[in-house]
C-alpha cells in the first residue's frame, strides 16, 4: 500500500569547525536552497519540512525549529522535528520518507544541521543526571571500552582503527564539502597523535564541524517532474528502518547491538538483498571513530562475527579498488555537523546511485546504503537507495 | 461490522483505542520520568488489550530543556522495555506531534498498533528561563522575556481588537476550574465564581493569575490502530477523520497575535467544519488564548468546550497537546460523543498548532 519514495533532490553545506560567516538560520538554509535547486522546484512547491538536529543543548536552543521556520519556507505548512540522538539524521530522512511513502505529501523538504561551534557538545553530554551514569568525557569516552571488547573478542590487530582513520581522510579529499582535508594522513601521523580514549588517537576521532544537509523527497510523480526538468535522476528508497533498543541492561551485547541487525535485517528484506556486500554498490555507515568500521561490518552483515576487521585490513572498504567502498564521501571521521551527520550519510548513498558524487563516485553504483546510530549504539536508522525505480 | 468513517488525510483509516495519563499534579517528587510513565503505559496497554509485543511502531514527544539534559527521551523508553528491539522515533515536541508522526506510520499497512507518548516534568526548573531559550537565539531570547509576559502581550491585543474582555478570561477560568472538578486526573479542581477571580491582583497586565495555567509534572499515552483491528479491541474506536498542523512565522511582530491563521489551516484540512462537534478538546494554556482559538476552529457554539478543564486546570508541558486527543478520544470510547475536536498547540504565543477531528462509527 506504500507509495514509491524518491530522493529528488540533496544539498549540503561546506562543513567546517567554525561557519562564523553565517547564523543558524544562514546556514540550513544554505543546504535546503542547494538541495531546492537541484530537485528543480521552489520553496512553494514543498508540502511540508521535517527537520531533526542531535540534542538542543549543543546549541542552547530550546526547540530551534520553531525560530528557524521562516528561513525553512515553513511558515503557513506542516513542520515536525525529530530527534532522536546520534541517528537523528537518518532517522529525519526515514520520517519525511514516510509522508510520502503514506500518501500524505508529494515533496517534503527535509533537513539536519548542528552548528556545534556555537556550544560545546562534550559538556552538553556530561551534564550530570540524576541516578544516571555520567558520560564525562564524551562519546569518546563511552565507546572506547566497547571498542576494546570488540578487539579482544575479535584479535583484530591494533593498527585496524588506524587504517580506517587514514582511508576515509583519503576519500575526503575527493569531496569537496568534506571539512578535513589532510593531503599528508598516515599511518604515522595517526599513530603518533595523541591518545584520547584508549585506543583511539585523536585521529581516530571525527571532527567537530557546523553543517547541514538536506534533501527533497518525492513521489512518483515528483520524480518524474525533476528529472524531466533538470534532466538528473533520482534516487530511489528500496527500503527503510529505524530500531531502538535500551542503553543498559545485563546481558546486552554492545559491541554488536541486537538493534543494529535486526534494523539491517527489516531494510535488506525491504530491498530484497540477501548478501550486502556482493549487491551494494557501497555504502554511506555511521563510524564517528575509527574501529566502528569493522565493527559496523559485521553488525550489518558484510562480514561474519569477529570478521570484519579483514575487511578493512585488506583493502575491501577503500574507494582505490575495493569491492565495497565504505564513506567514499570521507564519512563522519571527515566531517561531523552531528545532527546532519546521518542524513549525510543518506544523502551521499542517493548521491552515489544517482551517478552524481563526483570525485568520489563508486563507477556504476546502482545501490547503495545509508546508515546512521546513535546514543549508546542503540538507536538505528539505515535506508537502501537504487538507481532503479523498485518494483 | 461497523462502518469506518471517511478520513480527510491518509487512505488507511486509523483509530484512537485507548488512552491513559497519570494524575497531574505541581511537582511529581517520588517518581523521576520514567516512574511517572511506566503506569501510565502499562495501563494504556491494558486498556487496548494489547502488550508491548503487539506494537509496530513507539513514537513519544519530549523536551530536553525540562530535565536540563540531554536526550530526555533516552530513558524513558526503560517505561516500555523495549527488548526485542523495536521500531522507535521521537519529536522533540509534544507528543500531539508523536501521535501525528504514528498515524503517517500506519497507512503503509506494513504495521496496524502504535503507541504514542509524551511526558514532561516542569517542577525540575523554572519555566519562565528555560521558554525564554525558544525564541530566535540573536534577537529576543537575549531579552529574555518571560511566558507569561508574552501571553500578556497577546492578551492585551485580543483586548484591543474587541475579541474578548477581561471579564471573559474569568469566565473561561472559572468554567476551566469547575469542568475540572469532574475530573479526576485534573490540578486545579475549584468552583470560583467570576467576581472572585476578578478581584485577584494582575500577574502581568491583563492577566490575573486565574488567566495563567499551573505549573505541572504529568505523563500521557494512546495506542492507535489501523484498520478493522480497532474493533477486535474495543467496542466504539475514535476514528481520526481529520488531522493537520501548521507553523507560522517566529516573528512575534510579525503576526497578528489575536488570529490564529495555523490553527485555522490545520482546521480546514482536518474538515472541522464538515459536521457537528460535540465537544472541543482546546490546547490553550492561558485563558485569553481559548477564544482566538476557538474562533480559529471555527467551532458551532453549541460545542461543550474542555469539559476536562483544559490546561488551565492541568498543564503538563509535552503531553498536554497528546492529553486534548486523549479527552476528545475517551468522549467516543466511552459513547459520550460521536464527532469531537482536539487541538494541541507549541511554541511562544500559539505559533504552532496541529487539529484533530475524531468520530465514532
Amino acid at each position: 500500500m506504500a507509495e514509491r519514495v524518491a530522493v529528488i533532490g540533496v544539498g549540503q553545506t561546506y562543513h567546517r569547525s567554525k561557519r562564523d560567516d553565517v547564523s543558524i538560520a544562514g546556514l540550513v538554509r544554505e543546504a535546503a536552497v542547494r538541495a531546492l535547486e537541484d530537485a528543480g522546484c521552489t520553496w512553494d512547491d514543498i508540502d511540508a519540512v521535517v527537520i531533526g538536529k542531535a540534542p538542543d543543548m549543543f546549541e542552547g536552543i530550546m526547540m530551534p525549529e520553531l525560530y528557524l521556520a521562516a528561513a525553512l519556507g515553513a511558515v503557513g505548512k506542516p513542520m515536525l522535528r525529530v530527534h532522536t540522538a546520534g541517528s537523528v539524521g537518518g532517522s529525519t530522512a526515514v520520517v519525511a520518507a514516510h509522508l510520502v511513502a503514506g500518501g500524505i505529501h508529494q515533496r517534503v523538504l527535509t533537513v539536519a544541521f548542528e552548528k556545534q561551534s556555537d556550544s560545546d557538545a562534550m559538556w552538553a553530554l556530561s551534564v550530570p543526571q540524576p541516578f544516571s551514569a555520567p558520560l564525562l568525557a564524551g562519546a569518546g569516552g563511552y565507546f572506547a571500552p566497547i571498542i576494546r571488547a570488540y578487539m579482544r573478542r575479535s584479535g583484530a590487530p591494533l593498527d585496524t582503527g588506524m587504517r580506517v582513520a587514514v582511508k576515509d581522510r583519503l576519500h575526503a579529499l575527493k569531496n569537496p564539502y568534506a571539512h578535513l582535508k589532510m593531503p599528508d594522513i598516515s599511518m604515522e601521523k595517526v599513530e603518533e597523535s595523541v591518545m584520547l580514549w584508549d585506543p583511539l588517537h585523536y585521529l581516530e576521532s571525527c571532527p567537530s564541524s557546523d553543517g547541514a544537509a538536506a534533501m527533497v523527497l518525492g513521489s512518483e510523480k515528483a520524480a518524474a517532474q525533476a528529472e524531466a526538468s533538470t534532466g538528473r535522476r533520482p534516487a530511489w528508497v528500496h527500503g527503510m528502518a529505524m530500531r531502538s533498543e535500551p542503553t543498559m541492561f545485563a546481558g546486552r551485547n554492545q559491541v554488536n547491538p541486537q538493534a543494529g541487525r535486526d534494523c539491517a535485517r527489516d531494510v535488506y528484506a525491504q530491498a530484497g538483498i540477501t548478501n550486502p556486500r556482493e549487491q551494494l554498490d557501497c555504502a554511506e555507515v555511521y563510524v564517528p571513530f575509527s574501529w566502528y568500521e569493522p565493527m559496523w561490518l559485521e553488525n550489518l552483515g558484510f562480514a561474519p562475527e569477529g570478521e570484519g576487521w579483514k575487511l578493512t585490513q585488506s583493502g575491501a572498504t577503500s574507494l582505490d579498488g575495493g569491492d565495497i567502498p565504505w564513506n567514499c564521501s570521507g564519512g563522519v571521521l571527515s566531517s561531523n555537523p552531528i545532527g546532519a551527520s546521518g542524513m549525510l550519510r543518506f544523502l551521499e548513498a542517493a548521491l552515489q546511485v544517482r551517478g552524481l558524487a563526483g570525485e568520489h563516485q563508486v563507477e556504476g553504483a546502482r545501490k547503495a546504503l545509508g546508515h546512521a546510530y546513535g546514543g549508546g549504539a542503540q538507536f538505528f536508522a539505515m535506508w537502501v537507495v537504487g538507481a532503479d525505480r523498485p518494483e | 461490522m461497523s462502518q469506518i468513517p471517511a478520513a480527510k488525510q491518509g487512505h488507511r483509516p486509523v483509530a484512537v483505542v485507548a488512552f491513559a495519563q497519570s494524575h497531574v499534579v505541581r511537582a511529581e517528587t517520588n517518581s523521576n520520568e520514567v516512574e511517572m510513565l511506566m503506569p501510565v503505559v502499562h495501563e494504556v496497554f491494558a486498556k487496548a488489550g494489547i502488550t508491548k509485543d503487539d506494537v509496530g511502531f513507539i513514537c513519544s514527544g519530549s523536551t530536553d530543556y525540562l530535565i536540563g539534559g540531554p536526550f530526555s527521551f533516552v530513558t524513558a523508553l526503560d517505561a516500555i522495555g523495549v527488548w526485542p528491539p523495536k521500531s522507535e522515533s521521537h519529536v522533540e515536541m509534544d507528543g500531539a506531534w508523536a501521535l501525528y508522526e504514528a498515524f503517517v506510520r500506519l497507512q503503509e499497512g506494513d504495521i496496524d498498533i502504535a503507541l504514542v507518548y509524551g511526558f514532561g516534568k516542569s517542577s525540575l526548573g523554572d519555566l519562565d528561563k528555560i521558554f525564554a531559550l525558544q525564541l530566535d537565539p540573536y534577537t529576543m531570547a537575549p531579552l529574555n522575556p518571560d511566558l507569561v509576559s508574552l501571553a500578556a502581550l497577546q492578551a492585551r491585543v485580543v483586548i484591543d481588537q474587541g475579541i474578548a474582555t477581561e471579564e471573559d478570561f474569568a469566565a473561561v477560568a472559572a468554567r476551566s476550574r469547575r469542568s475540572a472538578l469532574s475530573n479526576e486526573f485534573a490540578q486545579v479542581r475549584r468552583d470560583d465564581s467570576v467576581e472572585d477571580l476578578m478581584a485577584e491582583p494582575y500577574a502581568v497586565s491583563p492577566l490575573r493569575r486565574h488567566c495563567l495555567p499551573p505549573i505541572s509534572d504529568g505523563a500521557s499515552a494512546i495506542v492507535l490502530v489501523a484498520g478493522d483491528r480497532a474493533f477486535d479491541l474495543v467496542e466504539r474506536p475514535a476514528w481520526i477523520t481529520g488531522i493537520d498542523h501548521r507553523i507560522e512565522t517566529h516573528a512575534i511582530g510579525a503576526r497578528n497575535l489575536a488570529v490564529s491563521t495555523s490553527t485555522a489551516k490545520a482546521a480546514e484540512m482536518a474538515g472541522v467544519g464538515e459536521g457537528p462537534v460535540d465537544l472541543a478538546e482546546v490546547h490553550a494554556p492561558f485563558a485569553s488564548q481559548e477564544a482566538i482559538l476557538t474562533t480559529a476552529l471555527g467551532l458551532p457554539s453549541s460545542t461543550v468546550i474542555n469539559p476536562s478543564g483544559g490546561a488551565l486546570a492541568a498543564n503538563a508541558l509535552m503531553s498536554g497537546g497528546l492529553t486534548r486527543i486523549g479527552e476528545a478520544a475517551q468522549a467516543i470510547l466511552d459513547g459520550r460523543a460521536k464527532r469531537v475536536v482536539a487541538h494541541a498547540t507549541s511554541g511562544p504565543v500559539l505559533q504552532q498548532n496541529l487539529v484533530c477531528v475524531l468520530e465514532g462509527a
